[in-house]
């Protein structure tokens, strides 16, 4: 009895074996194959080329994307959707990371197999990304970083970045508001600021409080009374604005890092007893320009709203198509961004935006 | 006594078939997924990227298979093995410390966490699933008490570890440039390899291995066998726990950071991995290299359907689904078929 459980188990043991021997042979022989084809022609790169169009003439695009977690990110990947499809000649391979470096490390390790044209990575963490990128490179697939940036130690390593200027959002809020108060004839006026922050260090914290800060400087009549952090969200943006309403109690601005704040302050505002909006006491100006933010400046509660464009998809591919065209493009690129105010055609702009 | 004996025997067969079934099933797909979905595939680097990103899984998933053969359950290996990435991610990263001891600390930690389920399951009969729920609670609560935010190591010895890479010879192939790339395959493979291998002889030639088929397949009798019932339970979770150490680590080694959110959901790819790999949840019937197969497929099942352009996060847990469902429903029809026969 025992001698033949022993037998039986071999045979299943020498039978895993064989099995995973053919698996592999067949797998090797089929690059194997493709090697000895390529080998007597005089130009390899142009016949693997051939042969990659042969199947299809589609440009074969690896995205990795961070996850689903805000409505800007969806918006994102709607972008990228929409932009890379097979009517554009495009055949993307879309992998969501679920919020996990690892995801992403494996996602491009995979497209580097399949030798896809080029990778977009969203990456979820700026570190930790050197010897994957120098996979990519060592195999000659460009990766075009998109929105959150990368941290390496050879800027070679990507072919280019593609994303918001947080910074350029600030100045052009400080600009908008130098202008609106010279148009309500206060440019000589006292103007008390304060500033709702976003998470402290986070890219989009530092751009905004920074282009800000560069335009007041320029104008000695505006005052920065205080600006602490409420971490982008409502919660935090309520209770940070609740507490500058007791200890400032002739608030001229607000400036709030990102619509979630900005309904915080709106609430905290109006439970105080006091109006915001253009026609109110308060000026209110907020950042990433959501729906619901565009909807709420339509009710006349927000002065400005500086966008944060997550219609990434376009710009790169105008960068593939200059790529496939052979020429260089360029390493930074930030995407086009607006702005929204109440002179504005809220309605129409409300049915159209896409977050 | 020669019911008992029997009623092995049958179990013991009853575990080949299903075995075979995986094994039959995982290279259907795979040779499947390589006619059909060529390009990525048909390198045998695709194969060996599969266990690069699954290596800790495996390992969880074998101590997830004894548990589970001795009729338990450890849905706690998961947060274990976050609870390590971040102890090690600390000490070596904030503490700079060695990678040879944050090797021993791991080990301990998954050996505690065995020690204390171990004992509430087997002496003081508590639920499995009770325990080991609130093992992972406990594990995932520290990993953020440790630290809460994600960081990457930069400790020069562990990510020379960590990049360490060892080459297959004979499987690389030549990319669009022409160059020749090496296939390899990462340390924690190669541990991972020797964890099956190991637990796979303990299953079947040590009497300890007999006494969890048998504790699983019918703990009454396994007692009047006179075998310990308490013991081998308390050993099961305790070889559950040393081995989500190993796995920790190897994750850890995998991935190089520390994060609460790590790991999230590696205790139910794990329980999936050993039913497709034809572990049974009643217990009593399971095999370690089954499981092998069994995680090999489910990732293969998820590369195969990334890359043929689904959107992965939902379609994935669909197609998993599926292939759960599929394979619950083959083992009872083959289950059925058998005892049919053999009341015959």
């Amino acid at each position: 009895m025992f001698g033949f459980r022993v037998k039986l188990m071999k045979k299943m043991v020498v039978g895993i074996g064989i099995l995973l021997c053919l698996l592999l042979w067949f797998s090797s022989c089929g690059t194997r194959i493709e090697e000895s084809e390529t080998v007597p022609g005089s130009d390899l790169l142009e016949e693997e080329k051939e042969l990659a169009a042969e199947g299809d003439n589609y440009i074969v695009v690896g995205f990795s994307q961070v996850g689903s977690e805000s409505d800007w990110r969806i918006a994102s990947t709607e972008s990228f959707k929409g932009t890379f499809t097979q009517e554009n000649g495009y055949y993307l391979i879309f992998e969501d990371a679920q919020q996990k470096q690892e995801n992403q490390l494996k996602a491009m390790r995979d497209f580097i197999l399949q030798e896809v044209d080029y990778i977009i990575l969203d990456p979820i963490v700026e570190t930790g990304w050197d010897a994957v990128l120098q996979e990519a490179k060592d195999a000659g697939i460009p990766v075009i970083v998109a929105d959150r940036q990368v941290k390496v130690s050879d800027e070679s390593l990507y072919t280019a970045w593609v994303g918001s200027d947080f910074e350029e959002q600030g100045r052009r809020a400080g600009e908008w508001l130098a202008d609106y108060l010279e148009g309500q004839g206060r440019s000589s006026e006292e103007i008390r600021i304060v500033t709702l922050q976003g998470t402290l260090d986070s890219t989009a914290q530092l751009g905004r409080t920074g282009g800000f800060g560069q335009i007041l400087k320029q104008h000695d009549n505006w005052t920065m009374l205080e600006r602490r952090d409420a971490d982008f969200t409502q919660t935090k943006g309520q209770e940070v604005m609740e507490d500058f309403l007791k200890a400032y109690p002739d608030i001229d601005v607000v400036i709030s890092e990102n619509d979630n704040m900005t309904f915080g302050a709106i609430e905290a505002i109006e439970a105080a007893g006091k109006t915001c909006g253009p026609d109110g006491d308060i000026i209110i100006i907020s950042f990433d320009a959501g729906r619901a933010a565009l909807q709420a400046m339509a009710e006349g509660k927000i002065n400005a709203d500086f966008e944060c464009n997550p219609n990434l998809g376009p710009l790169v591919s105008d960068i593939i198509q200059k790529l496939e065209q052979g020429e260089e493009a360029e390493k930074l690129q930030y995407v086009k961004e607006t702005y929204f105010d109440p002179s504005m055609d809220l309605q129409a702009l409300i049915e159209e935006r896409s977050y | 006594m020669s019911k008992g004996f029997g009623s092995k025997i049958k179990n013991i067969s009853d575990t080949n078939l299903l075995l075979t079934i995986t094994i039959v099933v995982f290279f259907l797909m795979y040779i499947g997924a390589m006619i059909f979905q060529g390009e990525g595939f048909l390198k045998p680097q695709a194969l060996f990227n599969i266990l690069n990103a699954n290596a800790a899984l495996i390992i969880l998933s074998c101590g997830m298979s004894i548990v589970m053969i001795t009729g338990g359950i450890d849905i706690s290996v998961g947060g274990v093995t976050a609870l390590i990435s971040m102890c090690c991610a600390v000490y070596l990263d904030k503490a700079g410390g060695n990678v040879a001891v944050s090797v021993l600390i791991a080990i301990l930690i998954g050996l505690g966490f065995g020690l204390v389920q171990g004992f509430l399951v087997a002496y003081l009969e508590i639920q499995p699933f009770i325990v080991t729920l609130a093992g992972m609670f406990f594990a995932r609560g520290m990993t953020t008490i440790v630290n809460t935010e994600p960081f990457n190591v930069s400790n020069e010895a562990f990510v020379a570890l960590k990049n360490t890479r060892i080459i297959v010879p004979g499987m690389g192939s030549v990319n669009r440039l022409g160059n020749y790339v090496d296939a390899y395959v990462e340390i924690g493979v190669i541990v991972a390899i020797l964890v099956v291998i190991v637990m796979f002889c303990v299953l079947k030639w040590t009497k300890l291995g007999r006494n969890f088929y048998a504790v699983g397949g019918n703990s009454q009798s396994a007692l009047m066998l006179g075998i310990n019932v308490k013991r081998t339970k308390f050993i099961a979770h305790l070889l559950c726990g040393v081995l989500a150490g190993i796995g920790g680590f190897v994750y850890f080694l995998h991935v190089g950071s520390g994060s609460p959110s790590h790991a999230s959901g590696a205790e139910m790819n794990a329980i999936a991995s050993s039913i497709i790999g034809g572990t049974m949840l009643t217990g009593g019937v399971g095999n370690i290299i089954g499981t092998f197969f069994g995680v090999l497929s489910l990732s293969t099942i998820q590369n195969i359907v990334s890359s043929a352009g689904l959107d992965q996060a939902w379609w994935t847990g669909i197609t998993v689904a599926a292939m759960l469902c599929l394979f619950l429903v083959v083992q009872s029809v083959v289950m059925a078929v058998r005892k049919k026969g053999s009341v015959k």
